[in-house]
């Protein structure tokens, strides 16, 4: 990590990080020498997971890219833990405009190094589901058809976290949200409804999609790594479990990742233009129920009483993921 | 070198001797000629080092210049009317964050029903989004106004609007000169940006303010706008000693010497009230006109200095507050607060309905004795719509 000091303040707006306080008013998230692109001390809740998956993509962005990132951030809870004025948790060159113009953003900046003659300074964009598959789908399509040079981040909780856990387009079925409550005929979020990005990505026939999860670091790491090697529009959708929306344990956050996965509900797979060329292979398969079992949004399929019909539904679309997927295997 | 060319053609000309480096733009009328034209500039190499973006909407456009300008390029787009109103969240965020984006709006009717011709509904309806507003009389102005909204927006760090009526300017061929990109840059200096995004100093921009910090933010944007009132000036000033020519600046008088009657208006319909007020002076009437060029920052003190002496103003407006009346007529009413004239309001050309030299002569006659009402709607069919009224009514 460079050891650039980093300075805070907002263009213009004169909101000047700690620019405003006195020295001994300022906080540690202000020491210049603080390492990693996202550092300790920030605002997220305890067992975070998109708090965990930021930090390894972006610190291996930089690693990549030799530090010369620019990061662009859909508002959302990333960007909320991270800068409370007067304070940022970024150790990388960061801007935050909007919740559903990231993509757009990151265009703008892509272009403006472009114009300047600056081919080594590279672009990474991120947000989460909501603004990534439901408000600010229109940009992050346009990004992709022009194949811009971005690499976008999805960190996809499956809910509009921020606001208080409203369902997205990437809400599963049967899952409680705020908006999708655990009552009436067909409790939780609605099947045959929501949208799975990764393939939209791959319809736009861009360099790079993948999948990862953060209960495998290093496969994201890597495949960060690796889109770092190529130009043109990248794509990452990364699973992170949200203990306080999706009612799990702090401490089960990279376990209930890593049940997803390996019940065959999120498949962890790399697409090189529009084709899937590898997918991470299910080490040890378990039910769904296993995953289902360890958060309070889907309470509703095991108590009163269990509903089978769901819990089935939900272990046919696993067993889709895992044929169509070839998640089993070598 | 005057040449006889279109409105939008002129302005994209213009754009290009600035030296833009990254445009962005979706298409809606009247504004495309602009971002055609630029394209081509773009495309066959007349304007290098340039990334020109085909974006798939207007939200898209206004985010590609945010991201743009905040990574030190000199941004630019146009839009129009609906495609205003498409962008509004980025086009507040964009002042929010002090990017100095120049942004052309080809005036058009807001929808619905919905209405491609001119009146100023759309940028009126962006009255308070911390964006620099400059009006163009005709295409000579909207030429000079773009090179003088880049060096405007880039020394105050806040992004300008530049409003020039649909079709009546965009699409009219008329006689304009337009500065060669030699004389542009001796007098717009290279973009200089006050803050942006550079990994070997990294910044975090766009960091949420909350309760105890947000009022001091937006304070100090509010006196950025008032502070913009001499720059405006000086930038037309120094424009004017290069150039030769008096374009923007605040607001212009014509033959408001000694007049008791003053009309005030924006945009294109100032050429067309010249005549009328010739005409009046000729027939021995009192009466004058001021231009207003800047409508924000809104130029309290230089209105004052200029309808001093008078006795009533008549705003002319193209647009209006639905329920209560002119919008310009609020901060004009404001102005002369304590000064003993009376403010009448004439809303006029919505949706492109042509404002006649004959309309107006005989409205500003009953005007010039206050025999008219507060608010009145030039030209309108009182038949029709007390018709309607009373149909409507009868329904509830």
């Amino acid at each position: 990590m460079s050891a650039t000091q980093i300075k805070f303040y907002q263009v213009g707006s004169f909101a000047v990080g700690n620019r405003l306080l006195r020295d001994d008013e300022r906080s540690v998230q202000s020491d210049p020498d603080r390492t990693n692109a996202l550092t300790s001390g920030h605002r997220a809740c305890q067992g975070c997971g998109e708090a965990l998956g930021a930090r390894y993509a972006l610190d291996a962005a930089m690693r990549a890219t030799g530090d010369q990132l620019i990061a662009v951030n859909a508002t959302g809870c990333l960007e909320v833990f991270s800068t409370p004025y007067p304070e940022s948790s970024w150790r990388v060159a960061w801007l935050h405009s909007l919740f559903g113009n990231a993509p757009a953003v990151a265009t703008g900046v892509a272009a403006a190094l472009r114009a300047k003659g600056d081919h080594t300074t590279r672009v990474v964009a991120q947000g989460g589901d909501g603004a990534t598959v439901d408000i600010g789908l229109g940009p992050l399509s346009g990004m992709f058809e022009r194949n811009d040079d971005v690499l976008y981040i999805c960190y996809d909780n499956e809910a509009y976290m921020n606001t208080g856990v409203q369902r997205s387009g990437a809400t599963p079925p049967a899952a409680r949200t705020a908006t999708t409550q655990a009552v009436g005929a067909h409790p939780g979020n609605v099947f045959g409804q929501g949208k799975y990005l990764p393939k939209i990505a791959m319809a736009h026939d861009i360099p790079y999609v993948a999948t990862a999860t953060i209960a495998d670091l290093r496969d994201l790491e890597a495949k960060v790594e690796r889109a770092m090697t190529m130009r043109g529009a990248r794509y990452l959708h990364v699973l992170v479990p949200c203990p306080l929306g999706w009612g799990s344990a702090s401490c089960d956050t990279i376990k209930i990742a890593r049940l997803a996965t390996q019940s065959g509900l999120f498949p962890v797979f790399e697409a090189i233009n529009g084709e899937v060329v590898a997918s991470s292979k299910i080490r040890k398969l378990v039910p769904v129920e296993e995953y289902l079992k360890l958060q309070t949004r889907y309470s509703h399929l095991f108590s009163p009483q269990r509903n089978d019909e769901v819990i089935d539904h939900l272990q046919r679309m696993a067993n889709k993921n895992i044929e169509r997927y070839e998640l089993m295997g070598e | 070198m005057l040449r006889q060319v279109e409105g939008s053609k002129a302005v994209a000309d213009a754009i290009a001797a600035c030296k833009p480096q990254v445009i962005c733009a979706y298409p809606i009328s009247p504004q495309t000629h602009i971002v055609e034209g630029l394209s081509q500039l773009v495309k066959d190499g007349t304007l290098p080092n340039c990334e020109f973006i085909n974006v798939e909407s207007e939200f898209a456009a206004m985010s590609v210049a945010i991201g743009a300008s905040a990574t030190g390029a000199r941004a630019y787009t146009a839009t129009a009317s609906q495609g205003l109103l498409y962008m509004v969240e980025a086009v507040y965020n964009a002042s929010g964050l002090g990017l100095p984006i120049v942004m052309t709006v080809a005036n058009r009717a807001i929808g619905g029903p919905i209405n491609i011709w001119n009146d100023h509904s759309d940028s009126m309806s962006q009255r308070d989004s911390g964006w620099l507003q400059l009006y163009a009389e005709n295409n000579q102005e909207a030429v000079d106004l773009h090179i003088q909204a880049f060096r405007i927006a880039e020394e105050m760090s806040l992004p300008v609007m530049v409003c020039m009526d649909g079709f009546i300017l965009t699409h009219a061929y008329e006689q304009v000169d337009i500065p060669t990109t030699e004389e542009v840059s001796a007098f717009l200096p290279p973009f200089a940006p006050r803050q942006e995004l550079n990994p070997m100093e990294p910044v975090s921009i766009g960091a949420m303010v909350g309760p105890e910090s947000f009022m001091e933010v937006k304070y100090l944007a509010h006196q950025r706008m008032i502070d913009s009132l001499h720059t405006v000036q000086k930038v037309a000033d120094d424009f004017e000693e290069q150039f030769g020519r008096k374009t923007g600046g605040l607001l212009r008088t014509y033959r408001t010497e000694g007049a008791e009657t003053i009309v005030l208006a924006l945009g294109s319909i100032i050429g067309t009230l010249k005549d009328v007020v010739d005409e009046l002076q000729l027939d021995g009437h009192s009466i004058g006109l001021v231009g207003l060029t800047s409508f924000r920052p809104f130029p309290y003190d230089a209105l004052d200095a200029a309808v001093k002496d008078a006795k009533r103003i008549i705003v002319l407006e193209k647009a209006f507050s639905t329920g209560t009346g002119g919008i310009v007529t609020q901060d004009v009413k404001e102005a002369i607060s304590g000064m003993d004239i009376n403010c009448f309001t004439v809303i006029a050309g919505l949706g492109g309905r042509p404002i006649t030299i004959e309309s107006l002569r005989n409205y500003l006659i009953n005007a010039m004795v206050e025999n008219i009402d507060c608010l009145t709607f030039l030209d309108l069919d009182t038949h029709l719509v007390e018709q309607e009224i009373m149909k409507e009514r009868a329904l509830r």
